[in-house]
């Protein structure tokens, strides 16, 4: 794998898990893993294929890229663990258990989407599996999701909760006092920085002062910094955060470092005045499902053929799914005014 | 009207919204207090003085001044199943929490098809001539009413105080809940035994023939006074109080104006663009045909609130300007 240019984040803490032999219930979560990154890859370049083709209203927010962070936490939480979402939503979505057919109908404006049409791309909430809903204030969710923690440990239901946010939250200042909050207060939550480096089409280096970590270190959150690419990494980082959660050790402050392959949205298509071409292409060296490939060929874990299979299925659940969502009624007009009020 | 024939008991506005509190935390253990000054100091308007003996820190919780983010934390903590009740010292503030209520706590119910709720309730003040000027003064209630997803208690006495944010408690919608920082002090009779009061239903306050006052919170006194003064020049004041800005009870409203041809809207929000301008609305649309007068509206004066009390005290409607448009509006000389 390529080494990333100079204007990759600092990779501070970023050490790799422990080259122990994989057992067989390691395999098989990392083929859960790898699956579920391919379902996201999958799954977004639908939608961007929706978008082109004039089949999609709105815009949607890409997560190509930066699967491994979704997947990486998400895989070491428990299905009734809560998450909170952002505008670029959909890979922590289906990491957290959600269903393509039903996103894609979500994504459509159908009455079968997770939101019955009523939320969209940007708003997407599956609370069978925890998602307590995308969000489309940048740093809108920290509250919500501390809220969550809150909940938790009020009602003593051992659940943690994690925050997605990309670099671009750190501007708000909803997330410093929810970190305050979450520190004094010992809040099982989890803040995952999705540092794919650009607040839209800014890189990070013009609107965040001092350091990254610094900010959550201030208020004494225990704080890591690591390579959003590797999943390995980012599972084993989830899974000791979790843990420190569970045991009312408090909240914590996950930095992955990544990046958004795509542009900020589905049209952002020319983008060399805020970053060059190849910088994209240096990182797609570094791609998460690839370096996941190659590890389990390379330590002889499963083979090829077996990758290619689980590619196969999710493509052809992701068309299906799409398909489902385009043959798929609209809602009644009758429903403008529900759900208003509970 | 609904007030109490009661058993003599009187007690201020502040001690009903304590005892309306206390009784929700006692029956329900998911409600909890969160906010600024709330738990030794009681708020600082002493209103929640002795809450935490009972309840204790944990229910009853000291937050930073970090208003959307205590209010952010109650959205979350509504939706995964507790029943928050937050604490804005200053309806003035509410400029700090908008995000939090408008665009999260308001839609999210929507948002989700349905799927999540925001059953929590934010407490906040409202009300001038506290000589506080003009970031502490404001009554922001017309911004909160605007929005889908929201309901808007404003209530008058201690009587609807206490029924109405148990209610409010209870609701499983995001509710905000105002309270006239002057009223505090002021007494009414609230029944030793438990009671609710629905949100959404008006209550009229006073009967009268000639013409209707309808008012909101504070204004509520203020239009009483002056419906005094009117009595002794023989024009009878229908006393109207919606309680609630949303939902509104449009049908009492109607009614009585209907009854009387005549209406004043009197709130203390600003008159630009405010609530009573939709009420006015309301009632010119439902009683048009019944009305021998277009509907007076009388509101804060549209300025920042001025500190010096000279300047305060013109700002908003008063027993003396009520009086004199009712009057005018009767015709009366």
């Amino acid at each position: 794998m390529a080494k990333a240019k100079s204007s990759k984040p600092a990779g501070k803490g970023a050490g790799k898990p422990a080259g122990k032999p994989a057992g067989k219930e390691d395999v098989e979560d990392l083929l859960q893993m790898y699956e579920q990154m391919v379902r996201i890859r999958e799954f977004e370049d639908k939608v961007n294929e929706l978008y082109t083709s004039a089949k999609m209203p709105g815009l949607a927010h890409l997560y190509i890229g930066e699967e491994a962070i979704a997947v990486g936490v998400c895989e070491a939480l428990n299905s009734d663990d809560y998450i909170t979402s952002t505008h670029r939503g959909h890979g922590h979505c289906i990491a957290k258990g959600a269903a393509v057919d039903i996103m894609f109908a979500e994504l459509l404006g159908k009455a079968a989407g997770y939101c019955g049409g009523k939320g969209g791309s940007m708003h997407i909430a599956d609370q069978a599996n925890g998602n307590l809903g995308a969000n489309a204030i940048v740093g809108g969710s920290a509250g919500i999701a501390a809220g969550a923690a809150f909940s938790a440990k009020r009602l003593g239901t051992g659940q943690v909760a994690v925050c997605f946010f990309g670099e671009g939250a750190l501007g708000q200042g909803l997330l410093y006092e929810t970190m305050n909050m979450a520190q004094l207060w010992k809040l099982p939550v989890i803040f995952v920085c999705e540092n794919n480096m650009y607040n839209e089409y800014t890189h990070y280096n013009e609107t965040a002062a001092g350091t990254l970590a610094g900010r959550a270190e201030a208020f004494g959150i225990h704080t890591e910094e690591i390579d959003g690419q590797d999943i390995r990494v980012v599972n084993e980082a989830a899974k000791r955060l979790v843990e420190r959660a569970r045991k009312g050790e408090g909240p914590s402050f996950l930095i992955c470092n990544t990046y958004r392959y795509h542009g900020h949205h589905v049209g952002d298509i020319d983008r060399a005045y805020y970053r060059p071409k190849e910088e994209e292409l240096e990182w797609q060296q570094r791609d998460p499902i690839t370096i996941l490939a190659d590890w389990i060929i390379g330590q002889k874990l499963s083979d090829q053929s077996v990758l290619d299979h689980i590619q196969a299925d999710v493509r052809s659940e992701v068309a299906r799914g799409a398909e489902f969502a385009l043959n798929a009624p609209y809602p009644d007009p009758s429903e403008v005014d529900t759900n208003v009020y509970a | 009207m609904s007030t109490p024939n009661g058993n003599g008991r009187v007690i201020t506005m502040g001690q009903a919204i304590k005892e309306a509190l206390a009784e929700e935390l006692r029956r329900d253990p998911t409600v909890y207090v969160m906010g600024e000054d709330v738990a030794e100091a009681g708020t600082a308007f002493k209103v929640l003085k002795g809450l935490v003996d009972e309840f204790g820190p944990e229910r009853v919780i000291d937050s930073p001044i970090s208003e959307p983010g205590i209010t952010g934390l109650g959205v979350g903590a509504a939706m995964t199943g507790m029943r928050p009740v937050v604490d804005i010292m200053f309806g003035d503030f509410s400029t700090l929490i908008m995000d939090q209520m408008v665009n999260q706590a308001a839609k999210i119910h929507y948002m989700s098809g349905g799927k999540l709720k925001v059953p929590m309730v934010l407490r906040t003040t409202m009300g001038a001539t506290r000589r506080s000027a003009a970031q502490h003064s404001q009554s922001l209630h017309a911004w909160f009413s605007h929005v889908p997803g929201i309901k808007v208690v404003i209530p008058s006495t201690p009587y609807d105080a206490k029924g109405l944010l148990k209610s409010a408690i209870r609701d499983e919608n995001p509710v905000v809940f105002f309270e006239d920082k002057m009223m505090y002090q002021l007494k009414g009779e609230v029944p030793e035994e438990e009671y609710i009061i629905p949100l959404g239903v008006a209550d009229v306050k006073r009967e009268g023939t000639d013409v209707t006052i309808v008012a909101t919170s504070s204004m509520v006194q203020v239009s009483l006074a002056a419906a005094d003064k009117l009595a002794e020049i023989g024009i009878s004041a229908e006393i109207v109080d919606p309680r609630c800005t949303f939902p509104l009870d449009k049908d009492t409203l109607i009614n009585s104006a209907k009854k009387t041809s005549r209406v004043i809207v009197v709130d203390e929000g600003y008159e630009r663009y405010g609530v009573t301008a939709e009420l006015a609305s309301v009632i010119a649309d439902g009683a048009f045909y019944y009305l021998d007068a277009p509907v007076k509206r009388m509101g804060a004066m549209d300025v920042p609130i001025p500190f010096s009390p000279v300047l305060e005290d013109l700002t908003v409607p008063t027993p003396d300007t009520v009086f004199e448009m009712a009057k005018a509006l009767c015709g009366a000389n």
